[in-house]
């Protein structure tokens, strides 16, 4: 299984890479929690829980953009994916193996972010946290290819949330409605599907985000 | 080995070649010349099949796990070290006995001592001659190389005359530089881009 | 194809297109009776078709977009572009359309719980996001393969966001109840109007389309021609 061996390889690179220099994810977590704060004071006074759950939804995937605008830097700066593209494996490989990266980088931010969120504003219930690990595997999964893109354009940084965030309005549907609604089962449900449909999308159409 | 008809690359309105017409057969050393700027780089990266031709038909008849490519810029992880660079690609290339292959190639090219350094700290030399090592890992028979001995000092230079004549004959060679006087003895074939 | 053959294809279909639309609005205005307490239901005529209309140029757009990443020919790229420009033309047409007859319904320019209204709102910016996309991206065949990309991803996000704004209704923001899109029942009488009115907004589209193509196509080899004259 030299796919699952070249995913594993460069999963690993980018997690030594983000040890050695550390700065995304520090990013990442500073951020979440400062924008749980500023919503403290963007929330008036009767809002309802509810509204805090929506605003939850709104600082994870602006987390995930911010941590997403560095997914291709190296690639990019260094121009590696020239020599990653020659390589003789499957060039979907790179895009999971980035992309699994970017949901380790994700899931640390959410640990502090989560209990935070719980601190401040609203219990964070069991739906609450599958809702985000769902959600999770959808933002890396199209943000990692969107980064791709914008990565390949002269926009760079500014491309990538016009590209992002028509994308996740779904997960952000599915996710505020799971901590909200009365049945949080549907919109689990529907994360599931939006997790299938694009990731599936996303792994097969990798190949030609990077080639010519 | 690769062989190109009317062959054209543009980058939006620029046109940085056309019409370009080239047969290079297996083992030949092809030199390219030309000032900056003239799709020299580009040119490679064509052969690479990293960039796809405007126009024009471009047939290389090596399957892209036998091809080399050295580009300007050493393409390796600055923050890993030459060993985990090298490991990385040694297993991306499904190198067998990579760590044995990937210690023969360090201390080729004088980079054993400092294989668990960050490639940040390297000189522009040693990153050069890491780039090399990647370049030549997974034993290409066709090898790119542009501008190679940009950023090597004189020792470094040396190694890389003893590595292209003892590839010349053996592997295809292309290789592109504006100071062809080195290499000119070895070449079969030479290309001037305007 | 040369151009003269599309020129000829483009006049048939926007007289198809022209007479088509005006028997449409005649008949939506004079022949069918007014719906109670509806008094703008007309637009009717006017929004189902250009809604449907950009959808099908979205789908066609996608449609020449996955042709390119197939059979990797490059003139797919201009064709599913001027497809998605089509789509988006409609598309604003669309909000337009929609947010009128909500003006004269409910009194209010915008309303969140028309379905229809919100989906076109998110595929709006989806593809306004393609356009800058193209922009942002040198021409050539990186630009072309991302484009037909993004295009797909397009064409899934319809069925999938029209989903979620469903499912959205049951948290967010309840507004005036919308009845389900058709209206009254639709009799025989209507149907054969709307038919009238969707095939004049089709040929509209395909009239604008390979009008625009032809354009750009024009366009395309006047510049090789002059190129190779250098």
């Amino acid at each position: 299984m030299t796919y699952l061996a070249d995913v594993a390889a460069l999963a690993r690179k980018d997690l030594l890479l983000e040890l050695r220099s550390r700065d995304t994810v520090p990013a990442m977590l500073l951020f979440v929690v400062s924008t749980l704060v500023v919503f403290n004071f963007a929330l008036p006074a009767d809002a309802g829980t509810d509204a805090a759950y929506g605003l939850l939804w709104i600082a994870l995937v602006f987390t995930a953009l911010l941590g997403l605008t560095r997914a291709f830097l190296a690639e990019r700066e260094q121009r590696i994916l020239d020599a990653l593209v020659l390589t003789p494996c499957d060039r979907s490989a790179i895009w999971l193996g980035k992309g699994v990266a970017v949901l380790a980088f994700l899931v640390l931010a959410e640990a502090v972010a989560l209990p935070a969120f719980d601190l401040f504003f609203a219990p964070v219930t069991a739906e609450v946290v599958a809702a985000v690990l769902l959600a999770d595997v959808g933002l890396a999964a199209v943000g990692t290819l969107l980064a791709a893109m914008a990565a390949a354009s002269r926009a760079r940084e500014l491309l990538l949330p016009l590209l992002f965030l028509p994308l996740v309005i779904p997960i952000v549907v599915g996710g505020v409605g799971a901590s909200i609604a009365a049945d949080p089962a549907r919109y689990l449900g529907f994360l599931v599907l939006y997790d299938l449909v694009f990731a599936i999308l996303s792994w097969a159409s990798f190949e030609y985000v990077v080639t010519e | 080995m690769i062989r190109a008809r009317e062959l054209e690359r543009r980058f939006g309105e620029k046109r940085v070649f056309r019409a370009l017409d080239l047969d290079v057969a297996e083992r030949d050393f092809l030199l390219v010349t030309g000032p900056n700027g003239s799709g020299k780089s580009t040119l490679l990266a064509l052969f690479a099949g990293l960039l796809a031709p405007t126009r024009g038909e471009l047939e290389v008849r090596a399957p892209r796990q036998r091809i080399g490519y050295l580009a300007h810029e050493p393409l390796v992880y600055r923050e890993l070290t030459a060993l985990e660079n090298l490991d990385l690609f040694g297993s991306l290339y499904r190198i067998a006995e990579r760590r044995e292959r990937i210690g023969m190639l360090l201390e080729r090219f004088d980079l054993w001592d400092a294989r668990h350094e960050r490639v940040a700290a390297f000189s522009r030399g040693m990153a050069q001659r890491l780039a090399l090592c990647r370049a030549l890992l997974h034993e290409p028979e066709l090898v790119l190389a542009d501008e190679p001995y940009s950023g090597l000092d004189e020792s470094g230079a040396e190694l890389l005359d003893g590595l292209l004549a003892g590839l010349a004959g053996e592997r295809t060679l292309v290789l592109a530089t504006h100071d062809p006087h080195r290499v000119a003895g070895l070449a079969t074939q030479r290309l001037a881009l305007a | 194809m040369s151009t003269s053959l599309l020129n000829n294809r483009a006049f048939v279909l926007a007289s198809a297109a022209a007479s088509l639309l005006l028997a449409g609005l005649g008949l939506a205005l004079l022949w069918i009776p007014e719906v109670e307490g509806d008094p703008a239901f007309p637009i009717f005529y006017l929004h189902v078709p250009v809604a449907l209309t950009a959808y099908a140029c979205f789908g066609w757009g996608a449609w020449k977009a996955l042709r390119l990443l197939w059979l990797d020919e490059n003139r797919y790229d201009l064709e599913s572009y001027t497809a998605i420009h089509m789509g988006v033309i409609f598309g604003i047409l669309t909000l337009v359309t929609g947010s009128i007859w909500a003006k004269f319904t409910w009194g209010q320019w915008w309303v969140w719980s028309s379905r229809q209204l919100v989906l076109f709102l998110v595929l709006f910016l989806f593809y306004a996001a393609y356009f800058m996309l193209r922009y942002s991206t040198d021409p050539g065949p990186r630009r072309a393969r991302m484009s037909a990309v993004y295009a797909l991803f397009g064409v899934v996000l319809i069925p999938v966001s029209f989903l979620a704004i469903r499912l959205a209704e049951d948290v967010i923001h309840p507004g005036p109840i919308v009845t389900s899109r058709e209206g009254p029942q639709m009799t025989g009488d209507l149907f054969f109007v709307f038919c009238v009115s969707f095939a004049g907004m089709l040929a509209l589209a395909a009239a604008l389309y390979t009008n625009e193509l032809t354009g750009k196509r024009l366009d395309s080899s006047l510049r090789e021609l002059r190129e190779s004259l250098e």
